[in-house]
Formats: structure tokens, C-alpha cells, sequence
């Protein structure tokens, strides 16, 4: 009995629509994940019924039962014709646009009046039923929100919804009438890097999501890695450049695992267990060993009745899977590099690195990546920093962090919001900062690629009493190369770099560096009578057409200077 | 937006600095770029709300800052936030049975009405306020008998068995009925009364006490559902401690009894005291003789209108007698006026019909049976009995009228053709057979 006389009974979740219960899905080729946010704005992953925050992207039928997740994908093996895996790229795609090498080992898309469809045996009979990749998507998108339903106890209405950068107007339009078609509005679609960055910027205080810099973020999948260099001005995030590879990601890494174990299975017993069925049941197994990789050194696969009755049991070492699987990570390295040479960038510009998806757990990976910038460079992968955060949920993270942030809107609001008046803004081509210290450097206060309007307030200390000058500038970044007396260090990181360091060990190596220097003055604005000790507060706000506010000022004084650059004409 | 400090300094004024102006304008800005940004993330989200709204950095800060200040502000009034007593805070933890939980933990205005939401939400602010550890880093003395106070308040009001037994005796949530002196507002006064009263009720919704504009029907449940109320109260909360078990099991169990004694006692004081209630509050609800008024002036009004009903009723019957009376008597002398007429016209009839009866006869005896010289008996009986056969068949009128063509025909042939042509016409009619005249046969 309750102390409170007339208990109300707690609301029928079916019922109650004025609570709005929003979640993130991140909906990727391989595995989709959920996440929510906690009251304290928090994003967690929801892990389904079967335990898993990584749900693979596969719907099966046996009858009329229909599997999902890890249950539906062990049916590739058995029932491979009736399951459906890798679809979500097809989505909102013509029959003759879509590539379909991935779905070999699973049901293959047919074409009906060009949309991409599957013949599945979904009743208790054989007759076969069409399913069109529209009704597949929704499907998977039901599993998904029931699934999120039960784990928070609440009817899941709205969905932000993550899609990588090459997802075309139409196939978004296709997944927001898919999502229709399963009750669950969508409330935003956005991009996979950006929600990888957000996943991170959530757990930063204000002032560290104001910094500038540039971040590059490779998505790195299972059936595709994609790479995407964004600049991240006052938290706000203009993606400068992709990149896309649509063969590369972990069914690569797995197919590198699947031939070593085949040679060593035919060395054995002299039979070839590359037919369709032993083929499917290694796949299954080497994945699970290349994660085992991840974490140790090394990793043992265990299949019974492999083929011709016999089982295998087998032992591979970290050193010798990196080994064989050299050729796609230098594909992957070189897809990063490709990113920063599209946004036109050098690889110093880069600030910050965050590997997402399932791939990114490998080590090797990391390392490489790592090894291409800075030691100052952080590289968010698990095998790099260990507060990274899990690089397989970062999309549904930063979905579900979105999703937080929107909740209140209305649709209209949303669409306002996100409607290219809003989104496209000019971006400054150079950056703009002051001259400081004794040599005369620059130092930056808006870094190029800012989004105007901007302001940024910058505080100089006074070293001496008289009067200073602000001298307001354009920059321009230039890459200093030197040639530098190599110290020997070649022990220090042998076992994975010998390979490429052996040669230049003892030659002059290069060492570059980025520097700053003034391009054009744009103003210049003195203060006098500032006292040593004091502070210098420089406020910078660029208007919309690039008009420039500049106000100066010495700290608890009213001693101040305050002017204007009107824009070029023309120019905005 | 926060600042970014940089320790290297701002370079000194050049000494060929000559310009008037302390701000000169050398070139613009280079041309910018377009690209979009990407719509997500609370700066970007800023950024929507400044461009849709147009407002300038420092506008929307300052929009922004109100807004928070108004959540808060909003937060605050909406949770608890009653000043503490020093009276409360000085609370001994030891006397809590005495202790208002409500007010410990801030929610004396809502008491009874306290949802389990509001409880915990109250209790983890007070908590945070009043933690010995927070107490022990500002340096305060170590006390934390406050903290104690919040604790068991808590323990009390998060059980639903103890919440009942605190909450029916929970003094605070008492309403006393108005003095029967006072003119205030009865049904604001004692309504107050019955909804704090009812929050012993086990049957829930409890009817509302209502205003002057209460059907009957509605009052009458009301002090129906009063008069048969089921309470929930209980005296637990107030029993005697019972010893611990170490002690004389006699006392002990002497205790329970007592404490058992003491809650069956105070059940049947509520009770009454209830009873009692609804008593006083029956004999001053004024809606009570407004109904009675009512009924009888809807009882007496029937009756009256009955009353008219039956004068008008036997007033109806007695004209209705009379006139039944006066149209019988006027019937009566007009069947007497009819039956004398009839009676002279039958009898003037039945001359008529003899008479032309005898004219029948005559006029045959007159021609001398249509023969000359003497008439056998035969013809004339066979004459006289086709006349007889013509007067039984032929009706009144035509008698007359064949008596008086008799009476006008002159001579026996005259005679017979008439009595050829009466036959005749008979005959037509139907009502005469042709072959049994022979003497008037055509």
C-alpha cells in the first residue's frame, strides 16, 4: 500500500505520447548500435536482448520466423539464401546502381522495376516472397527500436539517425520513409564523422569544445572505410573533405585470416575448405579470432567438421596476421593521407585523430595511423589512448547526443534549423590573429575555415608600462622543411617499424613543421598607457560579410579602442 | 565565450606611431569561402538559433542568460525550497518519533499529497545540503544530527507501511472544522475539513463536499459515503515502546496488550470523533432544509393540484348527468309524439286498404263479374280470387292507385283492362306468378 492515497497507475507506455523517448542509431553496412542518453546527458549504448551493443545488420527467416542480429548472422552459414546481410547501402539506390560483391554469401539482390529487392522464403510453405530493401530496412529499424523500447521501458518515438557522408538526398528520403513505415520519426539524419566528433566533444567541458582544430576521422567498417577531415571552429563542424573505400574494412581483414587458416587446413589434411558451406562457418570464426587479435598477442580458431568431417584447431600470432594483413592497412594509411591531400591540407594541420567503427579496434591500425602525425597528436583509438572511447560506438553516441539536443524541437524547428540558409555559411579563407612577442610572430585567433559570423576574445599580458600595439592580421600557413642530424633511435620502436626505417636510419632526415606568417595587415589599433602587469583584452567579431569588429582593451580599466574594417565589396 | 589567454606579449608602440587615430584600417578581410556546416551539436544549434533569430553574439547571450536564470528560477519553485527553522535544524535525531518528516525534508505543504518522486527528489537535496562532509570541508563542527533527522524522515516517508502510520497521525495534515460562530464560508471551511479527512479513506475518489448549486443526489451520497466511511488509520505510530527481548517477557507482552488496548481506544475515538463530524457539519449544511423545503413544497403542490383535479372531475360528471338527463326526456316525448302518429297513420293505413279493398271488390261486382246476366258461383269465386290474389300481392301505393283508376273506370272492359294492366305490372314486378290469373290474363 502506498502512502499516497490514491495511487495512480503508472503510465501505460502505449499510451503516453506526451513524452517524447528519443534515441540514436547508428545504422551501419555491418552492425547497427542504439544508444540513449542518461538524464544526466550522458550517451550509453543499449545493448538488445541478446546482449549485444553491436548488432550485426542481418534479418533472416526461417518460416515465418524472422531472426535478427547475432542470431540471423550465424544463418549465413545454414540459410544463407533466406538472409539478408549489407543491405543498408542499397537503400534508396536503382537495381543497376548498387554493387552487390558483398552479398554473395547471403541472399542476392534481385531486380524489381529497378528497386533492389530479395526473394525470401518467409512463410511456412515454399513459396517464395519478394521483399523489396525499403521493407528490409524498416524491418531491421523496428528490431532496433522495439529493442531500445524494452531496454528503457518507455515507447521509443523519434530517432536521429547516422548515414556516412556519400548518402545521396534520395536514399536519405528512403530512410526516413523507411523509419516512417516502422512508426519511428526521424528527427535528423546526420553524418558519421561529425557523430564520431560529437561522441568525443561530449565529454569535454565547453571551453576544450571551443578549440580549434582540425580532426580527421576515419570510419573504418566492415564492408567500407570512409575518412573525413573536420574543422572543428568554436564547436561548430564544417567536414573540409571525404574520402571512401568501398572494398576495404574488416571483411578484408577476415578474408586474410580465412586464406591463412585454409593453407594451413590444406597442409594438414590435404582437402581445400573454400566451398560455399566450410567457407561461411570460417568466415564466422575468423572474425571472432581477429577480434581476439585485437586485444592479445594471440588467438586460436576452433571449427568442427570444418570439411570432409574434419575439424580444425588452430593458433595465430598478432605479429604474423599483421604480416599478411600489411596490404590493407597500407590501403587504409593511404586513404587517410588521401583525405588531408583533398582538404588541401598538410598532415601538420591535422589537431586531433578519431578512429571509429569495428575496424579500428585493431592495434596495427592505430599505430600506423598514429605514426603519420606528431607525437602531440592525439589519436582516439583503443589501442593508442586508453580513455578512448569504444570506436564501435561512436556514431550511435553521437546520434544519441543529437537526438538529446533536439528532442525539444519541434519538426518545423528541426527543418528551420537545418535548412542550407542556416548550414551554409562563408568560411575564412586565412586565418586571422596578432602579432605578438619580441619576434614579431603571428599568432592566431580565428583559425582559417571559421564559420562567420565568429568571435573570439583573446588576453595578452603587458610586460611593461607604456603603450602596445594591436596589429590585426590575415596569416598564411606555410610547411618549413629542415634537414635535421637523425638521432639514433632505431631500437627504440624496432618491432613495428623496422621494415620501413631500416634504409634511412642513417640518413639526414626531414623534419617539418608548420609556421605561421603574417600575410596581409588588416589593422592596426594602439592602446596607450597600459601598466605592466596588466592585461590586454582583444575582442575579434567577424560579421556575416565579413566585416571585421575588433575592440581592445586593458583588463579592469577604462582604457580601450574600439574599430571597424568594413568588407571588401563584393566579397560576401 | 570564454577567453583565450596568451602569456606572450603585445609589442610596444612603434615610435613613428604619428596618426591622430588610435585604430587605422589597412586593408579588408581576404574573400571567404562557402562550405556547410555540419547541423549538429549544441554550438551549431547556437549557431541556427542566432542566424533564424538574427541576433548578434552578445544578444543571444544575453537571451540565453535570462532563459537559464528563468529554468532555474523555475526548478527551484517548482521542487522544495522552505526555509529551514533553526527550531528544526536543532532537532534531536533520538526524538523522531515525535519529528515532522514533512517538514524535515521540506515538503510541509504537500504532506499526504507527497508523490514517492517528490519525496526522493526532497531527500537527495537536503542531503546534499546538509551531508556531514560537506559540513566537515566548510569547517563546521562536526554535527550531524540534522543529517540523522533527514535519514530517518526518509526511512519513514520511503515505506509505505510506516508512511500510513506516520500519515494517520500526522498532526500537521488536520484541518479543524470551523467554529459554529464563525460566519465564514461553509462549504470552503468544512470542505477543507473532508479532504483532509479523506485521505483516510480506503474508497477512493472521496466525494466532494460540493456548493449550493449540489444536486440532492449528490449531497445525499455525500453524507451517505461519510456516515459508512472505511478508514485506513491507524495508531501504530503512537504505541508504547516495546521493551527488548532480554527483558521480562511478562512485561513485555503486558506492553503489547496495552499498546493493542490503546490502538482499539484511540480507532473507536476516531471513529466517533468522525461520526460527530459529519453530524455537525449534517445539522449546519443549509442544503439539507433547502431539500426538505423543497420536497415538501413539491409534496404539497401535488397534493393541491390532485385536489383541483377531483373538483374539476366531479364538476364535469354533474354537468355531464344533467345533460344526459334533459336529452333522455327529450327523446322520451319524441318517441311519444312518433308512436301516436304512427299509430293514426296505420290505422288511417288500414282504412285506406280496406276501403280500396272494397273498391277492388266493387268494381268487379259493379261489371257483374264481367259477364251479362247471371254470374255462375264458379266465375265469381274465380274472380273474387284472383281480386284476393292481387290484393295480397300488390303493395299499398299501388292499391291506391289501381282503387281509384277502379273508381274512375267505367264500364266492365274499362274495369278489365285495368285489372289487366294492375296484373300485369305485377307480374313485372315479380311479384305475381302470370299463370294463376285466367280472368285478368292479358
Amino acid at each position: 500500500m502506498s502512502g499516497n492515497p490514491s495511487p495512480s497507475p503508472p503510465p501505460d507506455p502505449e499510451i503516453d505520447d506526451d513524452t517524447k523517448t528519443v534515441i540514436g542509431i547508428a545504422f551501419g553496412n555491418t552492425t547497427s548500435s542504439i544508444a540513449y542518453t542518461t538524464p544526466d546527458g550522458k550517451a550509453e549504448v543499449i545493448a538488445n536482448e541478446e546482449g549485444d551493443r553491436q548488432i550485426p545488420t542481418v534479418l533472416s527467416w526461417v518460416g515465418s520466423e524472422e531472426y535478427h542480429g547475432t542470431q540471423a548472422k550465424s544463418h549465413l552459414v545454414r540459410n544463407s539464401k533466406n538472409t539478408v546481410a549489407y543491405f543498408r547501402d542499397f537503400l534508396g539506390k536503382k537495381y543497376s546502381e548498387i554493387d552487390p560483391t558483398n552479398s554473395h554469401n547471403s541472399a542476392h539482390p534481385v531486380d524489381i522495376d529497378g528497386v533492389p529487392s530479395f526473394n525470401l522464403q518467409q512463410g511456412d510453405d515454399e513459396t517464395v516472397s519478394t521483399v523489396s530493401i525499403n521493407e528490409i530496412t524498416t524491418r531491421h529499424l523496428i528490431r532496433l527500436k522495439d529493442s531500445a523500447s524494452d531496454f528503457l521501458g518507455r515507447r521509443v518515438t523519434g530517432a536521429v539517425i547516422t548515414v556516412p557522408t556519400d548518402f545521396s538526398d534520395t536514399q536519405k528520403e528512403a530512410l526516413v520513409a523507411a523509419a516512417k513505415a516502422g512508426e519511428l520519426e526521424v528527427l535528423q539524419i546526420i553524418h558519421e564523422p561529425v557523430a564520431a566528433v560529437l561522441a568525443y566533444a561530449a565529454r569535454q567541458t565547453p571551453e576544450e569544445q571551443g578549440v580549434d582544430k582540425n580532426i580527421l576521422v576515419a570510419d573504418l567498417g566492415g564492408t567500407r572505410c570512409d575518412a573525413a577531415v573536420v574543422a572543428s571552429r568554436g564547436g561548430m563542424y564544417t567536414i573540409l573533405a571525404t574520402a571512401h573505400d568501398y572494398g576495404l574494412g574488416g571483411l578484408k581483414l577476415d578474408e586474410v585470416l580465412v586464406d591463412h587458416f585454409s593453407k594451413e587446413f590444406i597442409k594438414k589434411h590435404k582437402v581445400d575448405p573454400r566451398s560455399e558451406r566450410s567457407l561461411a562457418k570460417l568466415r564466422l570464426e575468423a572474425e571472432g579470432t581477429k577480434r581476439t587479435l585485437s586485444l592479445g598477442t594471440s588467438a586460436t580458431i576452433s571449427i568442427e567438421s570444418l570439411a570432409d568431417g574434419y575439424d580444425f584447431h588452430s593458433t595465430v600470432n598478432r605479429l604474423r596476421y599483421e604480416l599478411s594483413a600489411k596490404k590493407v592497412f597500407d590501403q587504409i594509411v593511404s586513404l587517410v593521407e588521401n583525405v588531408v591531400k583533398k582538404a588541401e591540407l598538410d598532415l601538420l594541420d591535422i589537431g586531433e585523430v578519431i578512429l571509429s567503427g569495428g575496424t579500428s579496434h585493431t592495434p596495427k591500425i592505430a599505430s600506423r595511423i598514429a605514426a603519420l602525425f606528431p607525437e602531440s597528436v592525439t589519436v582516439n583509438a583503443p589501442a593508442t589512448l586508453a580513455t578512448a572511447l569504444n570506436p564501435s560506438e561512436l556514431s550511435a553516441r553521437g546520434a544519441a547526443i543529437q537526438a538529446s539536443l533536439i528532442v525539444e524541437f519541434d519538426q518545423e524547428d528541426i527543418e528551420q534549423s537545418t535548412h542550407p540558409a542556416v548550414t551554409v555559411a562563408p568560411h575564412l579563407s586565412h586565418p586571422i590573429g596578432v602579432v605578438i612577442g619580441e619576434d614579431n610572430s603571428f599568432h592566431t585567433i580565428l583559425e582559417a575555415q571559421t564559420a562567420v559570423p565568429a568571435r573570439r576574445i583573446a588576453q595578452f599580458d603587458v610586460q611593461a608600462d607604456g603603450d602596445v600595439i594591436v596589429r590585426i592580421c590575415e596569416g598564411i600557413r606555410e610547411i618549413v622543411v629542415e634537414k635535421v642530424e637523425r638521432q639514433v633511435n632505431g631500437e627504440k620502436d624496432e618491432d613495428d617499424s623496422e621494415d620501413e626505417e631500416d634504409e634511412e636510419d642513417e640518413e639526414e632526415e626531414e623534419e617539418r613543421n608548420r609556421v605561421l606568417k603574417v600575410h596581409k595587415v588588416i589593422a592596426e589599433a594602439a592602446i596607450r598607457g597600459a601598466k605592466k602587469g596588466g592585461k590586454v583584452e582583444v575582442t575579434i567579431n567577424v560579421s556575416s560579410d565579413l566585416g571585421l569588429n575588433v575592440a581592445a582593451r586593458v583588463v579592469g580599466t577604462q582604457i580601450g579602442v574600439r574599430g571597424e574594417v568594413s568588407p571588401e565589396a563584393g566579397s560576401a | 565565450m570564454a577567453s583565450v589567454k596568451i602569456s606572450k606579449p603585445l609589442p610596444a608602440l612603434p615610435a613613428d606611431w604619428n596618426s591622430e587615430s588610435s585604430f587605422i584600417v589597412h586593408a579588408p578581410l581576404s574573400p571567404a569561402v562557402h562550405r556547410n556546416l555540419s547541423p549538429a551539436g549544441p554550438h551549431f544549434l547556437a549557431h541556427a538559433r542566432r542566424k533564424r533569430h538574427s541576433r548578434t553574439f552578445s544578444e543571444d547571450d544575453r537571451i540565453q542568460a535570462q532563459q537559464n536564470v528563468k529554468n532555474v528560477e523555475d526548478e527551484d519553485a517548482s521542487e522544495i525550497s522552505e526555509a529551514e527553522s533553526p527550531l528544526l535544524l536543532s532537532r534531536d535525531p533520538k526524538d523522531w518519533k515525535n519529528q515532522d518528516h514533512y517538514a524535515v525534508l521540506g515538503l510541509s505543504k504537500y504532506r499526504y499529497k507527497a508523490t514517492d518522486e517528490q519525496i526522493k527528489k526532497a531527500h537527495r537535496k537536503k542531503v546534499l545540503k546538509h551531508h556531514p562532509d560537506k559540513k566537515a570541508a566548510v569547517g563546521a563542527v562536526d554535527d550531524d544530527s540534522f543529517f540523522k533527522c533527514i535519514q530517518k524522515a526518509m526511512e519513514v516517508l520511503s515505506d509505505p507501511v510506516k508512511r500510513r502510520q506516520f500519515d494517520s497521525v500526522d498532526e500537521g495534515a488536520n484541518r479543524d472544522p470551523p467554529s459554529k460562530k464563525s460566519k465564514g464560508n461553509f462549504y470552503k471551511g468544512w470542505g477543507l475539513v473532508f479532504e483532509s479527512e479523506g485521505r483516510f479513506s480506503r474508497k477512493q475518489p472521496v466525494p466532494k463536499l460540493g456548493d449550493d448549486k449540489s444536486t440532492k443526489a449528490d449531497v445525499e451520497e455525500f453524507y451517505n459515503f461519510w456516515y459508512n466511511f472505511d478508514s485506513w488509520r491507524t495508531f501504530e505510530y503512537l504505541d508504547e515502546e516495546v521493551p527488548d527481548d532480554n527483558e521480562n517477557r511478562d512485561q513485555k507482552r503486558y506492553i503489547q496488550r496495552k499498546n493493542n488496548a490503546s490502538r482499539a481506544k484511540r480507532k473507536t475515538e476516531d471513529t466517533a470523533r468522525l461520526r460527530k463530524l459529519v453530524d455537525d457539519a449534517l445539522s449546519l449544511d443549509t442544503r439539507i432544509k433547502k431539500f426538505r423545503e423543497e420536497e415538501k413544497k413539491l409534496r404539497n403542490a401535488k397534493k393541491d393540484a390532485r385536489e383541483a383535479e377531483e373538483k374539476r372531475l366531479a364538476e364535469e360528471a354533474r354537468i355531464k348527468a344533467e345533460e344526459e338527463k334533459k336529452r333522455k326526456e327529450e327523446e322520451e316525448a319524441r318517441e311519444k309524439a312518433q308512436k301516436a302518429d304512427s299509430k293514426k297513420a296505420k290505422e288511417a293505413a288500414k282504412n285506406a286498404v280496406k276501403k280500396n279493398r272494397r273498391v277492388l271488390k266493387g268494381s268487379v261486382k259493379d261489371v257483374n263479374y264481367f259477364v251479362s246476366g247471371n254470374a255462375t258461383p264458379a266465375l265469381i269465386d274465380s274472380v273474387l280470387g284472383e281480386v284476393d290474389l292481387v290484393i295480397a300481392k300488390i303493395d299499398n301505393e299501388d292499391l291506391q292507385t289501381l282503387a281509384k283508376s277502379l273508381s274512375a273506370a267505367k264500364g266492365a272492359d274499362a274495369v278489365k283492362s285495368t285489372w289487366v294492366e294492375a296484373v300485369g305490372e305485377l307480374v313485372k314486378k315479380g311479384s305475381a306468378k302470370a299463370e294463376d290469373f285466367k280472368v285478368f290474363a292479358a
